[in-house]
């Protein structure tokens, strides 16, 4: 997983095609590095959330970052997006270091990331239909016959046709993340970022949307990155696992491979086991939650 | 060595200090953005209406009580040395130089100013904000921009509003209860009520209140922590906060325009 030569910006390749032109189809993880994170360290206070974390995201991947609570899986999500700034290591994405990046570099990267959040983050004064279609009219100068186009697109594929003029609060839990996802990839970004996206979801929803997401990645060529706690449903979903303990990475690899870790705290995480090094009680000394 | 930050010192001075200069970051943040455009006149018209708009109503009922008690009092007073017929006067001064200002500005914290840094908070609490920014969408330009304008375009206007409203009522008590002549009272307020000096004055000092209030309602939004709690202490210090600035604003620039 070695990084590469940065490729031409997907915003730019977009620009100079046919707006309504259906993306490129694209293969399954091309093994070429997109997110390379070295030395990742981020604290809260006197806390040290992330020690010198390393990480290599490939193209084109389903990537999952699992751990216990309070382990920092959201934080390595925001640091990715530069929503928050780290006190040591690098993030570099196509190439680009975040920290180089000033405050107009990091808008531009980021109208190339989606970004669901674990709540959906739904604008609550505004339709389904307005709530998708928000990151385009930001950042797209299309007439409104295109809009409605794309957002009806984005709306059919996570299965929600028909519920444009509905308000958030008439969406269930599982509806309001499924708009949420059609919002995160209405601009065709190279990089969707998941916190928690089942938490809290039937069965059946949570099948739904790993299937969309799954389906969404292969269909649009994103690099995904899903911040759970779901073993079983991780497994199916996606190429590769990182698993946080204590601040650093304790194991990574093939989901399937990692149940079997010989690491104890991997192997704790992925077989649910109360005894092992990660404690289940809150710690005082470190303030670390469990 | 102990933390500076549970010293008097600290707590009385230096934090209000540093809240006053990340409120004038805020502010500048918030201006560097300020360029017409569609959206952002959409965006103001549509603020303007939702925070300007719906205030009209408890403005325009205030108004005409206050000029309705104003009237009463000034009368009576003014009564026991035979100059009633001055009541116009009296109140066109008091309510275009102070009152009307004044009292929109409050009337505005605490109907406006209060939604504004709840809706704000609201959309904290449920990170809103935050999806917006992973959206390379600046909400202190798409949220706090648009309702601080709103904001200063709506108070002067209110106050107009405010003031015409008093003055009716000043004239429903005077004329309609009190019997005074309806000549004496109208060439008294058009004789004694400068346009420069009381109602641009008046202007002016809504156009400063209006600004209090809406960075003080945008910037405790912006800032409230991201809880129930939280919203609720930001409406608090905004009705709080922006009243006391406005009355402290009020006496400066009254001593200055005197």
């Amino acid at each position: 997983m070695a990084s590469s030569k940065p490729d031409q910006p997907r915003k730019e390749r977009e620009h100079e095609q046919d707006p309504s032109a259906v993306p490129p189809v694209p293969a399954r993880a091309t093994g070429e590095g997109l997110i390379r994170i070295r030395g990742l360290t981020f604290r809260r206070g006197k806390r040290v959330i992330l020690d010198g974390v390393d990480m290599d995201i490939p193209r084109g991947s389903v990537v999952a970052i699992m751990g216990p609570s309070g382990v920092g899986k959201t934080t390595i999500l925001k640091l990715i997006a530069g929503q928050l700034q780290p006190d040591a290591g690098s993030v570099q994405i196509n190439g680009q270091d975040l920290a180089h990046l000033g405050h107009r570099g990091l808008y531009a990267l980021r109208e190339d990331m989606g970004f669901l959040l674990q709540n959906g983050a739904l604008f609550t004064d505004l339709t389904v239909f307005e709530n998708v279609a928000a990151p385009l009219r930001a950042h797209r100068k299309l007439p409104e016959a295109e809009i409605a186009a794309r957002v009806s697109d984005r709306l059919d594929a996570v299965g929600l046709g028909g519920t444009e003029t509905l308000m958030p609060d008439a969406l269930s839990g599982g509806m309001a993340r499924r708009v949420a996802l059609a919002r995160a990839v209405v601009l065709d970004p190279s990089i969707v970022m998941f916190d928690e996206p089942m938490a809290g979801l039937d069965p059946i929803a949570v099948s739904t949307i790993n299937t969309l997401i799954r389906e969404t990645n292969d269909r649009l060529g994103l690099t995904s990155i899903v911040v759970t706690h779901d073993v079983e449903q991780m497994i199916r979903l996606v190429d590769h696992c990182f698993i946080l303990a204590d601040g650093r990475i304790a194991g990574e690899g093939p989901p399937a491979a990692l149940v079997d870790s010989e690491n104890p705290s991997v192997a704790q995480f992925m077989n649910g086991k109360v005894d092992g090094p990660i404690p289940f009680h809150y710690d005082q000394a470190s303030g670390a939650a469990r | 060595m102990s933390d500076i930050t549970q010293t008097p010192l600290h707590r009385w001075v230096l934090a209000p200090l540093t809240e006053v200069g990340r409120c004038g970051l805020f502010l500048l943040r918030m201006l560097r953005g300020l360029r017409p455009g569609g959206d952002l006149v959409s965006n103001v018209l549509q603020q303007t209406f939702l925070i300007g708009g719906r205030s009209l109503v408890i403005i325009m009922i205030c108004g005409f009580f206050v000029g309705m008690v104003l009237a009463l009092q000034s009368i009576n007073a003014l009564q026991q040395f035979g100059a009633a017929d001055q009541v116009s006067l009296l109140v066109g001064k008091s309510l275009f130089r102070e009152l009307g200002p004044v009292l929109t500005a409050l009337l505005f914290a605490g109907r406006a100013g209060t939604a504004i840094a709840a809706e704000i908070g609201l959309m904290k609490a449920t990170s809103q904000l935050d999806a917006m920014e992973l959206m390379a969408i600046d909400p202190v330009q798409r949220i706090a921009l648009p309702r601080f304008l709103a904001g200063l375009m709506s108070v002067p206007l209110l106050t107009a509003m405010f003031n015409a409203m008093a003055i009716l009522g000043a004239v429903v008590y005077s004329i309609g209860v009190m019997g005074l002549d309806s000549g004496v009272f109208w060439t008294k307020l058009q004789t004694g009520v400068y346009f420069g000096e009381d109602f641009l004055g008046g202007v002016w000092k809504s156009v400063v209140f209006g600004a209090i209030v809406s960075l003080v309602a945008v910037w405790y939004g912006f800032s409230a922590r991201a809880t129930g709690a939280g919203v609720g202490a930001a409406t608090t210090n905004t009705v709080v906060v922006s009243s006391v600035l406005v009355l402290v604003f009020d006496f400066i620039m009254t001593s200055f325009l005197t």
